[in-house]
């Protein structure tokens, strides 16, 4: 019954009253039969006792409340979710408060912080809801006012009648809960919209700036044990554990062995701290226990492989080659990276007898509940998530582990327990990033046309290195793009914009090399590469061509590129994340030496809902995929990371960015997210800027390990 | 163990921890000051920024033995209202991304703003180099710096 129920979903607007005489309207999931209508208490609308997928209540008082209900790591959707409903609500923004939901997958079918698709997948249904209200309200004004419903206006919570304020909202909502929703509802004309398109402040803005208990790291609860696990190398076993040193430490009262784990555990952070670094773990190999210098070795011997698999294949790729005027061949790598976001990850559990509660950081509440929900042998309805703040999460808190380990752990005590990761822990016992290297060869003809184009992604457990249905594809007759991978026991795990988070630092390199080779300007090469997959499109093309042309023009006209001899700039574009960005990074020489100035994005992201949250994230982006494709590296001797805190995993700081100049293509399509398609295109802008200032080709990062840029002394500066 | 009489935010707190319990694990395991955060916890990235005698200190790696009588200032106790001028101009900004370093971005600015009222803002780069930011906020606060000089 309850699978029908789940395949068979479809949207129901519902309208309820509220006991303390207030309007409720949700989203009520039902294959079959209208909702009963009922009223509800205080406590049912604030908690999720009900059977409504909550998006907003209004009081009497006129206090709009509205839920939100996906994980908030910094992505702003506290913000700019109930500024969508506010909009087409006609509401008081002042008046308006918000809730993090918890979890109830009953209710809220998508709720998940990843892969940048909380705002397409929630635009319109918040649409929606924020315009019925409005409808409700203005029918009950028009009904007491005798007049049409077409003749009244709403502003700021008020409805308005030959431009006379008649009624606030919170005088309506009585009578409107008795209504029934209507099937359809018009919404607004963007061009029309308010609140949408402003610079609302962050609505978490207070607490955070006073430091408020927000984060998992701040939860507390009364009779709880602190704990800290040592976890094993990958590829490795406990052999044997000598505890005596660690249960010395004062402050510590227990240690426990599971799985391959130690446990500390006590009644504050810093004894565990201390008594984690006393423990003497014997650890045996367990599997393959890898070094960088093997994944360097596997992944050269995986391109020569014969075993790649096919990802897409349009021509003859061989044939093209031989005809070949002219081949440019280049091998790009990555290293692993970890996510490390600012606060280390960690999660409360207590599991009581058949019953588990669980608070903290996660992107999937629901996978944290279905897992947990495996290991115990519990009902997932018996498992209640309750999600904090999140203090970023980069793809890390997508993965459930920090949350199964703590339940697992809560059971042996038989107490309520947070289990906190140290910065080490964090770097140690990672998903990261996988390791990767690709190979790319083009063909040109003697005209310095691309008549072939050959890739082959080989990753240490990368799945899919490639993203093969991308530009270039569609433009080249002939092209083959192969993907191979190493199994490794290193976890890996999406990392901020996955696979496009190098590989278009690779592509936009690789074809920077493939526009010299052919004489062409950068820019203009791939508007033709563009021109051609419009007018005689090769196989299937998965991107939009117009866009990506206008972002790529913007760039161009915004960066002056081409224009000033003095500027020395590269070129890179990237389309990821259902959003298009281009970039240009601009370099000037002062003295001699390389001064990295400015880095130009356009993108089109469709309407932009917040725009300081997407200049954020535009800017956060380019920041973040800088840093880590300029400094930061990651490498593993024995199967653990080398690099365990930010003394040596070097993170950029305030004083390498440089000025981020920021730039919208309106196109007027519907939002799509921002909280990666920034990221992807940085890396390769600044390594063909420069290449166009030193001539030195940056082909694997990061830049400043790499031999060729060790005499290059590139300052960054905004001014 | 140890007594220790603690002068924080303008009251005196009596903790009994060990002589090597970092300021910062004493503020939030002990007295429930979780606003001072951890992230590194060996003093590379200002998340736990507090003050001590006025100066911009990392609290993860100070002893509680080392700090006598000294005053100690954290985001909780920077201002009554939530309105010292750095914590507006942050707000004004809309600085945060996810928030989670800017208790440590704010306490060292309100630091460094008073020592150097009218700052540059290559001063402004300069001071703040100290704190990470893995949202990269850093355009916003080396702006929102430069507002809170102005609101003073
Ligand atoms: S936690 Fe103290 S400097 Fe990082
Ligand atoms: S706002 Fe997220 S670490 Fe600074």
């Amino acid at each position: 019954m309850e699978k029908l129920l789940k395949t068979n979903r479809r949207d129901f607007l519902k309208v309820a009253a509220t006991a303390s005489g207030g309007l409720f309207i949700g989203f009520y999931w039902s294959g079959c039969d209208s909702p009963k209508m009922k009223v509800l208490t205080d406590e049912e609308v604030l908690s999720q006792a009900f059977e409504f997928n909550a998006y907003l209540s209004i009081s009497p008082s006129g206090d709009i409340v509205i839920y939100s209900p996906n994980p908030e790591l910094g992505q702003n959707i506290m913000t700019s979710f109930p500024m969508i409903v506010a909009e087409e609500l006609d509401a008081d923004w002042t008046k308006v408060r918000v809730f993090q939901a918890p979890l109830d997958n009953e209710k809220f079918d998508r709720q998940l912080t990843g892969g940048s698709g909380a705002m397409p997948h929630s635009w319109e249904r918040l649409r929606k809801a924020g315009a019925t209200a409005r409808h409700l309200l203005l029918t009950v004004a028009a009904t007491n006012l005798g007049v049409s419903i077409d003749e009244l206006s709403a502003e700021k919570s008020a409805v308005y009648h030959n431009g006379k304020k008649k009624f606030e909202y919170g005088e309506l909502v009585a009578e409107a809960a008795k209504l029934t929703a209507p099937d359809e509802v018009k919404l607004k004309d963007p061009k029309d919209f308010k609140i949408i398109g402003t610079p609302v402040k962050n609505v978490v803005n207070k607490e955070m700036f006073t430091g408020k208990p927000l984060y998992g790291l701040d939860f507390y609860r009364e009779g709880m044990v602190h704990a800290m696990i040592q976890r094993p190398p990958f590829g490795m076993k406990i052999k044997s554990v000598d505890d005596s040193g660690a249960r010395s430490v004062s402050g510590v009262t227990d240690v426990v062995v599971f799985k391959n784990n130690v446990a500390v555990v006590g009644n504050s952070t810093w004894p565990l701290i201390k008594a984690k670094r006393q423990l003497k773990i014997e650890y045996e190999p367990d599997g393959a226990v890898e070094s960088s210098f093997d994944h360097d070795r596997i992944m050269k011997d995986l391109l020569d492989s014969k075993n790649a698999q096919v990802m897409r294949k349009d021509g003859d790729v061989e044939a093209a080659f031989k005809t070949a005027a002219q081949v440019i061949t280049s091998e790009y790598q990555c290293p692993f990276l970890s996510h490390s976001p600012m606060e280390p990850q960690n999660f409360f559990a207590h599991v009581k007898g058949d019953k588990v509660e669980l608070v903290g950081p996660t992107q999937t509440p629901d996978r944290a509940r279905m897992e947990t929900a495996q290991l115990l042998g519990i009902p997932t309805e018996n498992i209640t998530v309750e999600i904090t703040r999140l203090g970023g999460g980069f793809g890390r808190r997508l993965r459930a582990d920090f949350v199964v380990e703590a339940a697992e752990l809560s059971k042996i005590l038989d107490k309520p327990v947070k289990v906190s990761w140290t910065r080490e822990d964090d770097m140690t016992g990672g998903a990261y990033r996988p390791a990767v290297r690709y190979r790319f060869q083009a063909a040109l003809d003697d005209k310095g046309n691309m008549i072939a184009y050959r890739l082959r992604g080989a990753g240490i457990n990368a799945g899919n290195s490639t993203r093969e249905n991308n530009f270039p594809s569609g433009s080249i007759d002939n092209l083959l793009i192969e993907n191979i991978e190493h199994k490794s026991p290193i976890t890996t795990n999406a990392w901020r914009a996955p696979i496009t988070n190098f590989l278009a630092y690779a592509e936009q390199s690789f074809l920077d090399e493939v526009a010299l080779a052919a004489k062409k300007d950068p820019v203009k090469f791939r508007l033709e590469l563009l021109e051609r997959a419009k007018k005689n499109p090769v196989g299937e093309i998965h991107y939009d061509i117009d866009r990506m042309k206008a972002v790529i023009e913007t760039a161009a006209e915004k960066s002056n590129w081409g224009k000033n001899k003095d500027v020395m700039q590269g070129f890179s574009v990237y389309f990821s994340h259902r959003s298009y960005v281009a970039q240009v990074a601009d370099i000037i020489m002062e003295g001699g030496q390389p001064v990295l100035k400015k880095i130009t994005a356009a993108t089109d992201c469709g309407i932009v809902v917040h725009p300081t949250g997407a200049n954020q994230q535009v800017r956060g982006g380019i920041v973040d995929g800088m840093g880590h494709a300029m400094f930061t590296n990651m490498t593993f001797e024995n199967g653990l990371p080398k690099q365990r805190n930010f003394d040596t995993y070097r993170l950029i700081r305030m004083k390498e960015v440089p000025e981020i100049d920021v730039h919208y293509v309106d196109s007027g399509y519907d939002p799509t997210g921002l909280g990666e398609p920034a990221l992807p295109p940085t890396g390769g802008a600044i390594a063909n800027a420069i290449f166009a200032a030193t001539g030195r080709r940056l082909r694997s990062q990061p830049f400043i390990e790499q031999k060729e840029f060790s005499d290059i002394k590139l300052q960054i500066r905004r001014t | 163990m140890a007594n220790y009489k603690l002068k924080i935010n303008g009251e005196t707190f009596q903790v009994d921890v060990e002589d090597d319990t970092p300021l910062l694990w004493v503020l939030r395991d002990h007295l429930g000051l979780v606003g001072t955060k951890f992230s590194c916890g060996i003093a590379q990235c200002g998340s736990c920024t507090v003050h001590v005698n006025g100066e911009a200190t990392y609290s993860c790696t100070l002893p509680v033995s080392s700090i006598g009588s000294s005053e100690v200032t954290t985001i909780e106790g920077l201002s009554k209202n939530g309105d010292h001028p750095v914590q507006k101009a942050w707000e004004e900004i809309d600085v945060a991304q996810c928030g989670y370093c800017q208790a440590g971005q704010i306490m060292n600015a309100a630091a460094f703003l008073k020592k150097n009222p009218k700052p540059t803002l290559e001063e402004i780069e300069n001071a703040m180099n100290r704190n990470l930011c893995r949202c990269g906020t850093y355009h916003k606060i080396r702006e929102a710096v430069a507002l809170a000089a102005k609101m003073k």
